[in-house]
């Protein structure tokens, strides 16, 4: 017996099995976590039952309560007791109910506690309505009546089919206002605040002649002929847009006037069927990827977010790849090999283990405030006071995590160059080339792989950084994008929004804490996927790179 | 730009067949040029001594074999031709090489240029991993050649001149690493021979080759002698009497016998080749 044991030790099947092992629980770590912050983000949309329970209040009462039931748990009699929640004697533990009952304006919050017991009834009745708001969340409750310009058009079973035609009048509407407002007027807004600096440097210039100002009082004139005609059409879409309103009973029995310009959809929960619902969860969906944040972030979609951080990580590729590709040539194939060039790569591999908070503090001292200062004073004077580039952006944020990342890019670099076989570049150069052609044309394409291998380390390890940025260019809303159909159309000095902010800002910021709280993992969800596409494009290059540029392997 | 005085040379360095000790009895008397030239050669990796003190004159247009045992220098006079040695640190070079009269190590010399003229072919085939079209057709992309046409034909003339035209004529775009060990080979030969050198350097050409690739490559030697002086390094003692003309026995980083093959192999001068080609060590 013993002698099998110390042979089955020695035939190293206990280190396959713990190799094994670790790995499983790597997977299973790495499964878990997906799918929590899948199940919990994607589970959001969802269209719930809303329940209309019947409970007993404290004075003995009963009251009505309209409401989705979020969550149930358990706790200790102790705890609510504690807490001056009257619990009878005897009774260890009690089961009790995160309600969501919105109607903000109304009842002051979105959210209450009931306690499982002291419910009587629970009905879903198919009638109950759902109203998503612009403003003030969710609005649950019957639907009375619907009302043009204050009078009653429709009521009873014929107001639901009304409502859901007026509102999808009233979503047409809304989507020209916004229109407007953001595209057209915003284009508006910043060409004459290029024609304003355009004006404000004629003077700097001491430039007298009065031609180039004529062309600038012509073009603004023109301008703001045409931002009157945008508010005109704009005020006639408001007026439109106040026509209709509707009324709703909620759960106190009080009746509730809402305007339908209020009104992003209405649904009843309870009568939908399964392809309904889906049909709604995937509306959701994509309004959550495709729209823009609204209330404080905690409704509406993310789509700058993903934008700015896509944008944000490709302009970091675009400037780390140069950076760490020139300097890990020098380093490896021009410098003299020695002292400076080992303690060069010691630093270089140190610099990769700084802390990314510290990274933020020298961008904004170095590149926001002293090279966005000397930007500003050279070609920015026309806008100052107001900065430019001395304040934090896109620019600033991608340079800082580009010099944060540029590490990783030398070392990876420099392993592909020394992976090239000597015969390659002895080849090359016996044809005549010199070594920089030889580099150029057949070393660095050979190390490719390797530099697209830096270039994923350096993607994954970015896009997933949140500090630095808070420091250097993320703001909690963005008004524009960094990239718009504006001259010139990428605009480096603006600030914008991320996906790591976004759920450090819902999370933790947020006025409505359980509101946010499944928005936070659909962020993180989306966060990763968006590193995961990001990193999958890099491999794939990396691949067609890799088969083009096989090494000789006889 | 080695050729500027091409005609002083052709008297200068004109020898015949007594001075590279041939029979007399030889029935043709051809006077042969000299290509390369190397005088008092000695070369140092750091302290250790690699040549020592090597004098020899290979002839143009002929087949120069380098024999000796692993690490008697053959490699490194070779790669003394093109300058390769330049690459590895602390070598340190005395003497003079001359190639078609004009010295390698000069200030004016440009070191791509000479490469350029003095093609090399490595043990192991190197093909870059581009298609077998970009591969003939890099030397000459080097020296800023555009014109499709003009590529189309070298690349065309070289494959020819290397006895690989008709096998890989119809995948000239495919990769280069998808054709067999000795197809690369002759493939790294076309190459070379594309940008239209003076002298061909083959460093143990057919070491990594199977025997069928290693009888095309002789082949290929033997036919491209007419236009290049080639000099060839070769472990491989049966080899050497095939293809060359001439063979030179290093050993030690010595040159211990430079003579016609078939009189090197049959009748010996020194006692030390004598015992290598009959095997007695190496």
């Amino acid at each position: 017996m013993k002698h099998d044991f110390s042979q089955w030790i020695r035939s190293g099947q206990p280190w396959v099995w713990l190799n094994a092992a670790a790995v499983g629980a790597s997977l299973i770590m790495v499964v878990g976590l997906l799918g929590l912050i899948a199940v919990r983000g994607l589970g959001h949309f969802w269209p719930t039952a809303v329940h209309e329970l019947s409970f007993t209040g404290k004075d003995g009462r009963t009251r009505r309560i309209i409401a989705e039931i979020r969550e149930r748990e358990t706790i200790t009699a102790t705890r609510l007791r504690e807490s001056g929640v009257e619990v009878p004697a005897g009774v260890e533990s009690v089961e009790r109910m995160l309600l969501k009952t919105g109607n903000r304006d109304i009842l002051g919050s979105d959210f209450r506690w009931l306690l499982a017991r002291r419910i009587s009834g629970d009905r879903t009745p198919a009638t109950l309505t759902v109203l998503e708001r612009y403003e003030w969340g969710n609005f649950y409750g019957y639907l009375k009546n619907v009302k043009q310009h204050g009078k009653v058009v429709a009521e009873g079973d014929m107001a639901w089919p009304a409502l859901l035609s007026r509102i999808e009048r009233v979503t047409a509407l809304h989507t020209r206002i916004r229109r407007i407002e953001k595209h057209d007027i915003g284009a508006i807004n910043y060409r004459l605040e290029r024609l304003r600096l355009r004006e404000r440097q004629l003077q700097l210039d001491g430039n007298t002649d009065p031609a180039p100002r004529r062309e600038i009082a012509a073009e603004r004139q023109k301008l703001k002929a045409r931002f009157a005609g945008l508010r005109r059409q704009l005020a006639d879409l408001n007026r439109r847009i106040q026509r209709d309103s509707l009324v709703m009973e909620i759960m106190d029995g009080r009746q509730v006037e809402i305007p339908l310009a209020k009104v992003v959809r209405a649904y009843r929960p309870n009568a939908m069927s399964l392809p309904q619902k889906l049909g709604h969860y995937f509306g959701k969906l994509w309004e959550f990827v495709s729209d823009d944040p609204r209330e404080a972030n905690t409704e509406g979609g993310i789509f700058p977010a993903i934008f700015g951080t896509v944008t944000m990580v490709m302009l970091m590729a675009l400037l780390v790849t140069p950076f760490g590709v020139v300097a890990a040539v020098y380093l490896h194939e021009y410098a003299r090999q020695g002292f400076v060039t080992r303690m060069i790569r010691i630093a270089v591999n140190n610099l990769a283990g700084v802390p990314s908070i510290v990274y933020g503090v020298f961008g904004l001292g170095f590149f926001v405030y002293f090279l966005g200062g000397v930007i500003d004073d050279l070609w920015f004077q026309a806008a100052k006071p107001s900065p430019t580039f001395k304040t934090p952006g896109l620019l600033w944020a991608s340079l800082t995590l580009a010099l944060m990342t540029v590490p990783v890019v030398i070392v990876a670099t420099e392993e592909g160059l020394s992976r090239i076989p000597r015969a390659i570049r002895e080849g090359s150069l016996a044809l005549g080339a010199t070594k920089w052609e030889t580099l150029w044309k057949t070393v660095l394409p050979m190390a490719s792989p390797a530099m697209m291998t830096g270039l994923i380390l350096a993607i994954a390890r970015a896009a997933g950084e949140v500090a630095p940025l808070m420091l250097v260019g993320v703001v909690k809303l963005a008004p524009s994008l960094p990239i718009d159909g504006n001259f010139p159309f990428v605009h480096l000095d603006r600030k914008f929004m991320h996906l790591g902010f976004h759920i450090y800002d819902v999370g933790f910021q947020s006025p409505n804490v359980e509101a946010a709280r499944p928005l936070v993992y659909a962020t993180a969800l989306l966060l990763v996927m968006v590193i995961v596409v990001l990193n999958l494009s890099a491999i794939m290059v990396r691949n067609r790179l890799r088969e083009k540029y096989r090494a000789l392997e006889h | 730009m080695l050729n500027e005085d091409t005609a002083n040379d052709l008297l200068n360095h004109a020898i015949d067949m007594a001075s590279l000790g041939m029979d007399a009895n030889e029935p043709e008397t051809e006077t042969l040029e000299t290509s390369i030239e190397v005088e008092h050669l000695s070369l140092y990796y750091g302290d250790k001594r690699a040549l020592n003190d090597i004098s020899l004159r290979l002839p143009r247009n002929r087949v120069s074999a380098f024999i000796g045992p692993s690490g008697c220098g053959k490699s490194t006079l070779l790669r003394c031709f093109n300058r390769m040695n330049d690459l590895v640190d602390g070598v340190r070079i005395e003497g003079t090489i001359r190639i078609n009269g004009q010295d390698i190590h000069a200030r004016t010399v440009d070191v791509s240029a000479l490469r350029s003229k003095v093609g090399m072919v490595f043990q192991r085939p190197n093909p870059f991993p581009k298609s077998i079209y970009e591969n003939v057709a890099y030397g000459l992309r080097l020296q800023g050649v555009r014109d499709r046409r003009r590529l189309d034909e070298t690349v065309e003339r070289a494959l020819r001149g290397a006895a690989l035209w008709d096998e890989v004529k119809d995948r000239l775009h495919e990769s280069a690493l998808g054709m067999s060990g000795g197809q690369q080979q002759r493939l790294v030969i076309a190459r070379a021979i594309a940008v239209e050198p003076e002298v061909l350097l083959l460093d143990e050409p057919a070491s990594a080759l199977d025997p069928i690739s290693t009888l095309k490559i002789e082949e290929l030697i033997y036919e491209l002698k007419d236009r290049y002086t080639i000099v060839i390094v070769t472990h491989n003692m049966q080899q050497a009497a095939r293809v060359s003309d001439y063979t030179a026995f290093l050993y030690m980083g010595d040159l211990i016998e430079f003579d016609d093959t078939r009189r090197l192999f049959t009748n010996p001068g020194k006692k030390q080749t004598e015992d290598y080609i009959t095997g007695r060590y190496g």
